[in-house]
């Protein structure tokens, strides 16, 4: 599908990966116009939840960035965004999302080009995925409601 | 449905303003702030408008503990839940728990999904492709991730629950594309998502031809039981909880003997909304060397786990679990058996915060009668 624009919601902590995005936007560097970058003050603040509804309202790929380890302003908020990245990418599993769809970066303030490679790099991840199955019904001929035929589990 | 609607068929037209509903809560006893009566009595003298913006339209565990004690039969719960679907065409939502992960899991389970729901089958328990027989597991694959930290492995009840039916001939269907029940997101107020998820279910159970369906979640066995008909007609199937299955098949198990002493926690679905007290307790004391001793509150007065619908839980849940604990210790019994997978979670929950305070273990009971059928 070539001209397929895929939806990435990108969860940015305010104080490395937004401000990362920032330098990125000074220094005119380009990427491809498929994200939406929501801030937060740290990727701890990122939960299942949050990734969830993402995914519900039609992103094709979710992208969580925040401060390299140890670098983290609240000492130990990426190490919890770890932890749930582990938990969602499980819940992924479970739904049959593809777990390629979901990706965790750490892009410093200092990391613009970082920022913008990252952007174009799971752009093109997520343009070979295609598009989500849970994405807008209307846009998307194979998301069509239909109720798949059980199908029994043998031991 | 209009709201006057609403209050005509609960009953709350005949509220006496007794106040025993209040007595009775569980909530109020922790949050003195909250009052079914005075709930009721708000919207009665014409202003339904407090209850749809008050937080505390959530707070209602819906245990049904109020009901089965109002002379004048008002149906509380159903009134809540009422109410809240109204509450959310207006755009108000509580306060949910675990960042809302279960509401987002439930309305995306209503889509068309392919899950991997069916991993926790290990080689040695037998299911069947078609047959009678479907065994509706819920949500309990989620549970385990959602709550690994709590080190409740939720599945290992669904295992075991077929391994009962195994040991008394059962090979159950086990569908990779059953949903959620939706009991929760109707609790929520949102009928829409509820129905999208019903629907579902029965057309996966349906086409798996079953003419029988085993459940080990009490919600979902409600839900099956009162509020799918509801909602999406008659069922082209029969229901059964897996105790009252095994209550009349006992001997058919051939269980060892386990010396302990327990106690049983009637879960809200099962107890008070579908009446179901004898079979739990007779399926535990068909463990030879079981000696089953009762809470102070049991039955129709047993105390609710503190937390329904993955919403508002907080201080109040926590009271309420922490005085379910102290009531199960103090009966002296070694663990407390509980046949909901959601109680055995909340209960977990505050017998981690509990310390040294509770010695009382919680067990699902599944786990509890394979532990004396040798598994």
């Amino acid at each position: 599908m070539s001209d397929f624009q895929p939806r990435i919601v990108v969860f940015a902590c305010n104080w490395c990966s937004y401000a990362g995005a920032d330098l990125a936007g000074v220094s005119r560097m380009q990427y491809p116009p498929t994200t939406r970058v929501i801030r937060l003050m740290c990727s701890g603040r990122v939960t299942s939840g949050f990734i969830l509804e993402a995914f519900r309202l039609g992103a094709d790929g979710v992208l969580v960035t925040g401060c390299h380890p140890g670098d983290c302003h609240y000492i130990s908020g990426n190490q919890n965004a770890v932890v749930t990245m582990e938990k969602t990418t499980q819940l992924l599993a479970l739904l049959g999302i593809e777990k390629e769809r979901l990706r965790l970066e750490w892009i410093s303030a200092a990391e613009g080009a970082r920022f913008a490679r990252l952007m174009t790099e799971f752009t093109a991840q997520i343009r070979a995925l295609g598009p989500s199955r849970l994405g807008d019904p209307d846009r998307h001929e194979l998301h069509r409601l239909t109720v798949p035929d059980a199908v029994g589990v043998d031991a | 449905m209009a709201f006057d609607e609403v209050v005509r068929l609960t009953r709350s037209t005949y509220c006496l303003d007794c106040g025993k509903c209040t007595g009775s809560c569980p909530v109020a006893r922790v949050d003195v702030t909250y009052s079914p009566r005075a709930t009721i009595e708000s919207v009665l003298s014409g202003h339904p408008e407090e209850l749809i913006d008050n937080q505390h339209l959530w707070s209602c565990l819906t245990c049904r503990l109020c009901t089965t004690r109002c002379p004048s039969g008002v149906d509380y719960p159903a009134f809540v839940v009422a109410a809240r679907a109204e509450a959310r065409k207006a755009g108000v939502e509580g306060i949910y728990a675990h960042n809302a992960v279960m509401q987002q899991l439930m309305d995306i389970m209503g889509r068309p999904v392919q899950q991997n729901r069916t991993g926790w089958l290990t080689d040695d328990v037998q299911t069947s492709v078609r047959g009678d027989d479907f065994y509706f597991v819920g949500c309990l694959p989620y549970f385990d991730v959602i709550f690994d930290d709590l080190g409740v492995v939720s599945t290992e009840s669904a295992r075991n629950t077929v391994r009962l039916l195994n040991a008394v001939g059962i090979a159950p269907i086990v569908s990779n594309d059953e949903r959620c029940c939706g009991a929760d997101l109707l609790l929520n107020g949102d009928e829409e998502g509820f129905r999208r998820l019903a629907e579902i279910n029965v057309q996966v159970i349906a086409d798996s031809g079953a003419k029988r369906v085993i459940l080990s979640c009490p919600e979902c066995y409600n839900a099956f039981r009162s509020d799918y008909p509801r909602y999406v007609g008659p069922l082209p199937f029969e229901l059964v909880h897996f105790t009252e299955l095994l209550a009349g098949r006992m001997e058919a198990l051939e269980l060892g003997e386990l010396t302990e002493t327990v106690t049983y926690h009637d879960p809200c679905r099962l107890g008070r909304y579908l009446g179901i007290y004898d079979e739990p307790r007779a399926v535990i004391e068909g463990i030879p060397g079981v000696e089953l001793v009762e809470m102070s509150k049991n039955r129709a007065n047993a105390l609710c786990c503190g937390s329904t619908g993955w919403v508002n839980c907080g201080r109040c849940a926590k009271g309420i679990q922490m005085e379910r604990l102290r009531q199960a210790q103090t009966t002296g019994a070694q663990r407390m058996i509980t046949a909901c997978p959601k109680c055995r979670i909340h209960l977990s929950c505050a017998l981690k915060d509990a310390g040294d305070e509770i010695a009382v273990a919680v067990e699902d009971l599944a786990g509890f009668l394979v532990r004396a059928l040798g598994g």
